[in-house]
């Protein structure tokens, strides 16, 4: 193991088999130099900081269970009739993508298993990669230095929904079908050039028989691809950057607090690829997931109730069922020029998302415009001690998420016995109110943590120990923290707005003056920490309070 | 102790608007104290964890080898009569000695990590990620790469470089302009144009059989494709895609047909294109009462009675309509195509429809 | 042949042509209409049954449907529905109505099957029907694959690809079809209770109902060889199963992981 020293110490010999050949790599590749910088390189540890790993090791499982599918899909549209197994479809005309992807589920041992293995981690995947961000964005984590992983991080979302979508679409199901129907539609909506890119996508009219074919390609070989790149940059800059950590004693920005990487976070971080193969391993073991042979071959006359994409592209979904196409008498779609602009679905196909993703990309930037704050951050906040952004990330959250539900419009109009009419009237109403409320309400619960978190510094924690006090009055017993605890709730900026600062002309700009506005935003409300000298005070003034029971206390609990 | 809250402003925690003067801060009191576990202390309580994680390894092999025996005593080859329950019991038997084997490992491991590994947290320095001197050392680099190539005293070579380079992406992205054909006019059309004069049938979907206009009594709703449709060997999809019509039967004194179109249903028969206005999926769902026409992609809802006027959701024009008539052996036929694009709206789609009526 | 060809240029051909085409036609016509007064034969009722099936018709049922069926402002006339609309409504519980709403639901009979046999025979005597299908189309022993085909075709778009139900407008839903009886699925075909289009026997054909029938038992009693089907609703049931179970799983592990021993 010593072997560090390589060129300038020949004279070591390794005295078993395995210390020859590993001296024979290391002298040629460097490998001690790389252990000797990473072998005890520390992470922090913190259940919040696994969902990267998760969507890290959804992806590597999805590139095993995805090759085993690939030695038997055939992504050819010609036409041909079933002659599996699954009776329910026998002899059904049908495409050779599916008729392949039924073979898999019932004639091939393992294939089943291996494709809800496949679809399961892909859900997964991306789902780990939106849990990521969530902990990314309320921590703070995004911060200088971290604005560019930030930007991978989010390019990594829109990869792996592009990756998702088409390997949806491979089985040439019935609902796929009718999914790439709905984009189809989306597309030819593009002004000038829709039906053209439309033409160019499916070669030719919709469905030709080109477009399995070609998204196969994209899902197989060019998205993975992409994804790979963008992972190797993103660890390459965790690596540059060390990891972040929650605030606490002992932690600053200056250091990193944790376990190192060998033995015991390499152990923990490698144990846990096997537990989260294994969680998916339960999943498609006992759990159904596209059940491509319900929904029968794909064919441009049928389709089922309840046709909706996978997750992640829910929400563009969901914005196209909420957008109304006549407002009165405004239709939405309408003439121009002698041209057609069909703005009841490019609007909510665009616009959302277009928010959505413009916001996401920007925000480091938004962030650190308006707190003109340039230091390195390597200690996170706790969503509490940044009221302001965590009330915006709660409002674009909740803004997600009433799109998203609209996606299953008809679902909660059928299991909660409500009209669907009046759950797309609702939706509509939440799109525009539901982020106002959330942006409220959140500011005010993370206030009120602040709060709560001031009090349990000053005055200790809540025993639930009732005392009864000579003279008859109760109170409650309060622990005082130890001073570790206590840092906890402390230790974080709580910083002041910034007025609007002159040039170096000595003149206030407007945008200046919109950058203090927007600052002013920020950080009013704002909850100080506690200082040693309130500490003292509390403690000054309660000491006797208890003893001589003074007659200014009263109950307030 | 007592009240956590006294209510007065100076003590209470404070929504303070700025300028808090108070800068003392609280100090870092440093790392906690390090607790010992009780397998660092009690050498039993290692050996029980030691032998845990051994189970749980155990736990993995019997995991593999459920999942061989899974895979090699159940068949479920051409032939062997191999039904879905089968099939449940192996993908359930694979899945479980995967987990088993997967989870044995992984809890495994962690066991043995948190249990018997040290887990003295450790303090690591950060270093700037760039200093000072290696900037410093970067741009004298690249001042003399610069200066090497000669490039700014060279300016027709920057130039003429920069052209190239610009122009050189250009092939590749020409080379995939054979990805379709131009659209051209193909959207227009549907193959409900009569065909040299002979009028289209009406049949139904999926065998193709014509329809009689007696079949289809009151409340009843066919799903119908063209004559020929189910006899074309190429492009069948394609123009599945477009002719897919619903039909149905109303009372004759609800429909209400507007100024052109009086001659377009047949005794209070319609026929509407099934490829909703919005983005293509088949508006098929039909409330035999309420005569609404509702699509389950996007809920738009098209009102049969008012010539299929949208009534709710993101649709934004009414379905397009076949004008239908009964030939003389009682079968329905189309009496010309649709007389506008069916489907999603497209850029040229309102040129389109004035050629179509022109 | 020779004689024939030369005769279709006689002035007198195209009346015959026309005669004949109306005789076939018109034959057509006599054999389905007494195909379906056949069918209608084939479920015989007493005159007593009949007369038990008035009286409890005007004590249940006529305050709505009105004395003879005739129809009132609450109910629809009854006269010509035939007795599987009679069957398929009464026999699954949504006649009598609860109340007045969006759609009749599903719920425990509330006559027993002497009883509704009686009421649909009432009924049938109104006016000639749909009749309550024969035991044979019953079987479930019909082209499955077939069957399939007809389903998505006609029925997917509202109850699911796999029988799940959907949801329609304001308040009206198609409901799922497992655990309806054959009987119950044919009955609605043809008499298309509520919202439900009619499918005739010329749309959809009887072996093509049998085939449906088989369809839907043979999707039932398979399951899903996946496992638990999550109610067959696609993609929105297995989002929300990752997020909530997938994840919530996982994060329980990740809890674990980086707690401290004790």
């Amino acid at each position: 193991m010593s072997a560090a020293s390589t060129a300038e110490a020949p004279a070591f010999v390794a005295k078993t088999k395995t210390g020859r050949i590993t001296d024979f790599v290391d002298s040629r590749v460097g490998g001690s130099g790389i252990l000797r910088e990473f072998g005890r390189k520390v992470f922090p540890d913190h259940w919040s900081f696994m969902f990267g790993e998760v969507a890290l090791y959804s992806f590597v499982i999805l590139l095993l269970s995805g090759t085993f599918l690939t030695f038997w899909f055939d992504p050819s549209m010609a036409e041909t009739r079933y002659a599996g197994s699954y009776v329910p479809l026998k002899n059904v005309e049908m495409s050779v993508a599916y008729s392949s992807s039924l073979n898999i589920s019932f004639d091939i041992r393992g294939g089943l298993f291996m494709r809800q293995v496949h679809h399961w981690s892909a859900l997964l995947f991306v789902a780990s990669i939106a849990v990521h961000m969530l902990r990314v964005f309320f921590t703070g984590a995004f911060r200088k230095p971290r604005e560019m992983n930030w930007v991978v991080g989010s390019v990594l979302l829109i990869l792996a929904m592009a990756a998702g979508f088409t390997g949806y679409s491979l089985p040439d199901d019935l609902l796929s079908g009718n999914g790439l129907r709905i984009i189809d539609g989306v597309i030819k909506a593009i002004p000038v050039v829709g039906t053209y890119i439309s033409f160019f996508l499916f070669g030719g009219e919709f469905p030709g028989t080109a477009v399995i074919g070609r998204l196969y390609m994209l899902h197989i070989l060019l998205v993975p691809a992409l994804i790979l790149l963008m992972i190797v940059l993103h660890l390459f800059m965790v690596v540059v950057h060390k990891h972040t950590q929650y605030p606490g004693p002992g932690r600053n920005d200056g250091n990193v607090v944790g376990y190192p990487l060998g033995p015991v976070y390499a152990a923990k971080a490698g144990g846990f690829f096997f537990i989260v193969f294994g969680v998916i391993a339960l999943m498609a073991a006992f759990f159904t997931i596209n059940p491509i042979w319900n929904y029968g071959p794909y064919d441009p006359s049928p389709v089922s109730a309840g046709t909706q994409p996978d997750w992640y592209i829910g929400f563009v979904d969901g914005a196209l069922r909420l957008m109304p196409g006549v407002i009165g008498d405004f239709h939405f779609e309408y003439v121009i020029f002698g041209y057609t602009l069909t703005l009841n679905v490019l609007l909510p196909a665009l616009v959302p998302a277009g928010i959505l993703f413009t916001v996401m990309f920007m925000y480091p930037w938004i962030e650190r415009w308006i707190t003109k704050d340039d230091r390195e951050h390597h200690v996170l906040d706790r969503p509490r001690n940044a009221p302001t952004r965590t009330a915006i990330g709660a409002a674009g959250f909740v803004w997600y998420c009433v799109m998203w539900a609209a996606a299953g419009s008809d679902l909660i109009a059928t299991h909660f016995h409500v009209s669907l009419n009046d759950v797309t009237y609702w939706l509509r109403a939440l799109f525009f109110v539901g982020p106002i409320i959330a942006y409220i309400v959140t500011k005010r619960v993370a206030l009120a943590l602040q709060r709560k978190d001031r009090e349990i510094a000053l005055h200790g924690r809540e025993t639930g120990r009732i005392v009864r006090l000579p003279h008859g009055e109760f109170i409650e017993v309060h622990a005082p923290l130890d001073e570790y605890k206590r840092y906890k709730l402390v230790g974080f900026e709580s910083p002041v707005p910034l007025p609007a600062v002159p040039n170096e002309h000595g003149v206030v700009t407007r945008k200046e003056k919109r950058r203090a506005f927007l600052s002013r935003w920020f950080f009013e409300d704002r909850v100080a920490p506690a200082t040693p000298a309130e500490l003292e005070a509390a403690h000054g003034h309660h000491a006797p309070a208890v003893e001589a029971a003074e007659e200014s206390k009263t109950l307030s609990h | 102790m007592g009240n956590h809250s006294d209510g007065s402003p100076n003590h209470s925690g404070t929504v303070a608007t700025a300028g808090q003067n108070e800068v003392e801060k609280f100090q870092d009191p440093g790392l906690p104290p390090h607790r010992l576990r009780l397998a660092d202390t009690d050498p039993k309580a290692a050996k029980r964890a030691e032998r845990q994680v051994a189970v749980l390894f155990g736990a993995s092999v019997v995991g593999t080898l459920i999942f061989l025996v899974a895979y090699f005593a159940i068949d479920l080859g051409a032939g062997s009569g191999a039904n879905i329950a089968t099939i449940r019991l192996q993908n359930a038997l694979l899945g479980l000695g995967t987990a088993f084997a997967m989870l044995g490992i992984g809890t495994g491991i962690v066991h043995w990590a948190k249990a018997l590994m040290p887990d003295h947290e450790v303090s690591e320095e950060r270093h700037a990620i760039r200093t000072e001197e290696d900037r410093l050392a970067a741009v004298r680099i690249v001042d003399d790469i610069v200066e090497e190539t000669g490039i700014k005293r060279r300016p027709l070579i920057r130039n003429t470089l920069l052209g190239a380079v610009a122009l050189a992406p250009l092939p590749a992205i020409a080379v995939f302009g054979d990805l379709g054909p131009r659209p051209d006019n193909k959207l227009a059309h549907t193959m409900w144009a009569p065909l040299e004069g002979k009028l289209k049938r009406l049949t139904r979907d999926p065998d193709g059989t014509p329809i009689k206009a007696s079949d289809v009594t009151l409340g009843s709703a066919f799903h119908v494709i063209p004559e020929g449709l189910n006899e074309l060997h190429e492009g069948k999809l394609n123009e599945k895609a477009k002719a897919v019509v619903l039909l149905m039967r109303l009372d004759p004194a609800s429909l209400k047909p507007s100024a052109g179109r009086e001659d377009w249903s047949y005794n209070g028969i319609v026929a509407y294109s099934k490829i909703c206005t919005h983005v293509g999926c088949p508006v098929a769902l039909y409330e035999q009462q309420t005569h609404h026409l509702l699509c389950p992609c996007h809920q738009s809802t098209f009102d049969l009675t008012q010539e299929c006027k949208v009534i709710f959701g993101p649709a934004s024009r009414p379905l397009p309509q076949l004008p239908i008539a009964v030939d003389n052996e009682g079968y329905l036929v189309a009496t010309s195509d649709f007389k506008e694009p069916v489907g999603p709206s497209y850029w040229e789609r309102d040129e389109h429809e004035r050629s179509v009526n022109s | 042949m020779k004689a024939l060809s030369q005769k279709r240029r006689h002035p007198l051909a195209v009346i015959a042509l026309l005669l004949m085409g109306l005789l076939v036609t018109g034959g057509l016509y006599a054999v389905a209409t007494t195909v379906n007064e056949a069918k209608a034969s084939t479920t015989s009722y007493s005159a007593s049954d009949t007369a038990e099936g008035q009286k409890l018709f005007e004590a249940n049922c006529a305050t709505c449907h009105g004395m003879g069926a005739s129809g009132t402002q609450a109910g629809p006339a009854l006269v010509g529905v035939g007795a599987a609309a009679v069957d398929f409504q009464v026999g699954t519980g949504r006649m009598p109505m609860q109340m007045n709403g969006p759609q009749a639901y599903k719920k425990p009979a509330q006559f027993n099957e002497t009883q509704t046999h009686q009421l649909s025979g009432y009924v049938a005597s109104l006016g000639a029907g749909p009749a309550i299908p024969e035991e044979h189309l019953l079987d479930e022993k019909g082209n499955a694959a077939e069957g399939g085909e007809l389903f998505r075709v006609n029925c997917a778009m509202c109850h699911n690809a796999a029988a799940a139900g959907g949801a329609l407008t304001r308040g009206k839903f198609a409901p799922a079809l497992a655990d309806v009886s054959g009987k119950h699925i044919y009955e609605a075909m043809v008499s298309g209770p509520q919202n439900m289009p009619v499918f005739n026997d010329a749309n959809v054909t009887p072996e093509g109902k049998r085939d449906i029938i088989t369809f839907l038992k043979q999707i039932e009693s398979n399951g899903s060889p996946g496992g638990a089907d999550l109610g067959s609703l696609g993609p929105v049931a297995e989002g929300l199963f990752v997020w909530i179970a997938g994840l919530g799983v996982i994060i329980a592990f990740t809890i674990w992981l980086t707690s401290r021993t004790s």
